[in-house]
């Protein structure tokens, strides 16, 4: 029996879905107990929700002020303390997990297997390499620790009503002073999740400007949609970086798709390659995103949207 | 403060098509276009932006690979770097031995700050820059998209998933960029003459005594499968009828 230690995403009040589905791909590996590791601050709440996921044996919880933001300068002593137990220490590919995790294998002075699309074996893993335009089988040697992060658009979330044991667990590691945490700009988040959202209406350069990608908004609250956006509109500063798509953004796996006034760069593309269905709509029928399109419309976006929402 | 230290990856450049070779021991790069991976660009540029502004006195770019990386260092040199380290090493090596060994170069160099790419767009491992930081002992600001330098401190705007994030890192610190920090700047021609005469120092890697070898191997590269071909329509009716008829809306 090996033992997997899964690091929680969260941000004070709820367990991010990113957490579920890493959990979905430690149970891939056969004849492991999986324990998931929340460090938080008054976290009780979260333990709580990851207790309830299928799958999971134990909720470890590290409560101290110190770990009320995710830093991981903070994070990754106490997390390397607490695994050295552990065969395996996963953690979600998310911006957390990308941050956080490669200072934990340094800590325990392994090498870490990035964004695991696919687990092949216990110590066998498919990941996605060249912005996904090849895929490399990764292969951890017998007797080293498998310190990873997973991919979380290869994975769903698994089901919950699991009632799993919680346990205090606290950790002697010093703390650095180094690196404080200032604050959270966030755009107020009225709409759907991206990465939890079932259909995404995604604007790229071709929307035009800030004022355009409103009919775009549009269209996604009248389908109850997330919003995305390419690099390019967010460069031209149409929108937020965190609506961004693709190989340095978001990897998405909606069921449905649709992306306006896109050209299809093969590191957008990246982001999207797991959704369900995707619609393009682009006015230059030679644009590259009809190559990956299920479903193509050559038109002038600013005529689609506005007749698209009037039929819906 | 007074030194930049800043790490340079060779890639290919990111505008080829990347092909699986046949046999699967890897992708094709004969003949294929080299340049500095361009979060790593994005890292030369803010590191001469802040030496420009007067609040450093040298850029250092270092670079581990084969003897050919000398081509990217020049480049380097060229845009506005001091000096460069060609750490010169013929395979392949983990971020983390990379992490290792960029630690050598730093405890020498003493640099205040090290500017590093958030990823190499070949392996997309995303983890030297947290590597070094921790190996180190000092602060790591990944996914930087505004840096801000006050005396002894960094104050530096992150690219996260929920927005952005703010946070303050005493230096010396490990710095990785994402896109919409700069936009780098193009070399001149006579830039490139300049960069001739610059300092360019090779080591060979043994001389860091770091292990190279790897525990995590690298076994066969597949292509990945392709999505089926689509279908085109010619009106929003139509999308519409088919889009209702998978159920989508
Ligand atoms: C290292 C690196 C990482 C990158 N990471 C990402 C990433 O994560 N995500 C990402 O998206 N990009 C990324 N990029 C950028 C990428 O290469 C492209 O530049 C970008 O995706 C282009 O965005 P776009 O399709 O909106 O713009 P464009 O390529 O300019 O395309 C605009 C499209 O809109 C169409 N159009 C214009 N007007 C209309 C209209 N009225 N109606 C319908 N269609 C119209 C045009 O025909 C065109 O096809 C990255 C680049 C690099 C180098
Ligand atoms: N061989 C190398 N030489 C110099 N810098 C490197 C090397 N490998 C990685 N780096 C730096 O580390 C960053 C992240 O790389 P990676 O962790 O491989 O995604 C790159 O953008 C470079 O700045």
């Amino acid at each position: 029996m090996s033992h997997v230690l899964i690091i929680a995403e969260h941000d004070g009040s709820q367990l991010n879905s990113a957490t579920a589905k890493t959990i979905n791909c430690a149970a891939g590996i056969d004849n492991t107990e999986l324990h998931v590791l929340v460090l938080g601050s008054g976290c009780d709440a979260i333990a709580q929700q990851a207790a309830e996921i299928a799958g999971v044996a134990k909720v470890l919880v590290a409560d101290r002020n110190e770990n009320a933001v995710p830093l991981a300068a903070v994070l990754a002593p106490q997390i390397a303390e607490i695994a050295a137990a552990y065969d395996y220490v996963f953690g979600p590919s998310t911006t957390f997990g990308k941050d956080l995790m490669p200072a934990v294998a340094a800590l325990l002075d392994v090498e870490q297997v990035s964004d695991i699309m696919e687990v092949t074996g216990p110590r066998s893993f498919k990941r996605p390499v060249y912005a996904g335009n090849a895929i490399l089988n990764a292969e951890v040697a017998e007797g080293t620790k498998v310190v990873a992060t997973v991919r979380t658009a290869s994975y769903k979330a698994g089901p919950t009503g699991n009632s799993a044991h919680i346990e205090a667990i606290s950790s002697t590691a010093a703390l650095p002073s180094h690196t404080r945490y200032v604050e959270l700009q966030s755009e107020a988040a009225e709409r759907p999740d991206l990465q939890t959202a079932k259909l995404v209406i995604s604007g790229g350069r071709g929307v035009g400007s800030k004022e355009n990608f409103d009919i775009v908004y549009k269209l996604a609250d009248k389908l109850g949609a997330g919003v995305g956006a390419s690099r390019a509109a967010v460069d031209a500063g149409y929108v937020s970086n965190d609506m961004q798509v693709g190989q340095t953004g978001k990897i998405i796996a909606p069921d449905l798709y649709m992306a306006f006034g896109i050209s299809g760069a093969i590191q957008h593309l990246t982001g999207i390659k797991d959704a369900g269905t995707i619609v393009a709509i682009n006015n230059d029928p030679e644009a590259a995103i009809f190559e990956i399109a299920d479903i193509g419309l050559v038109g002038d976006l600013f005529e689609i949207i506005p007749e698209l929402e009037q039929k819906l | 403060m007074k030194t930049i230290m800043v790490c340079l990856k060779r890639v290919v450049d990111y505008n080829v098509r990347i092909r699986v070779k046949p046999d699967g021991s890897g992708v094709v790069t004969d003949g294929v276009k080299m340049s500095i991976n361009p979060f790593d660009e994005i890292a030369l540029e803010e590191a001469l932006r802040i030496k420009e502004r007067g609040e450093a006195e040298d850029v250092v770019v270092v670079s581990i690979g084969p003897a050919d990386i000398q081509q990217q260092l020049r480049t380097g040199l060229a845009m506005g770097a001091d000096r460069a380290v060609l750490i010169e090493c013929n395979e392949d090596i983990s971020s983390l031995t990379a992490a290792k060994v960029l630690l050598k170069c730093a405890e020498k160099e003493a640099p205040d700050l090290i500017v590093l790419g958030k990823q190499a767009i070949d392996d997309d491992c995303n983890q030297t820059g947290q590597m070094l930081a921790t190996l180190w002992g000092r602060p790591q600001a990944t996914f930087a998209s505004k840096l801000e330098l006050s005396g002894n401190v960094a104050k530096v705007t992150r690219e996260v998933d929920a927005g952005l994030e703010v946070i303050e890192v005493d230096l010396p610190a490990v710095i990785t960029t994402d896109l919409r920090l700069n936009e780098p700047r193009y070399v001149k021609l006579p830039d490139i003459m300049k960069a001739k005469k610059k300092q360019l120092e090779s080591v060979a890697i043994a001389d860091f005594g770091v292990e190279l070898s790897s525990k995590v191997t690298a076994g066969n590269w597949e292509t990945p499968a392709s999505r089926a071909k689509g279908i085109m329509v010619n009106d929003v009716d139509a999308l519409l009828a088919a889009l209702k008829e998978k159920d989508l809306v």
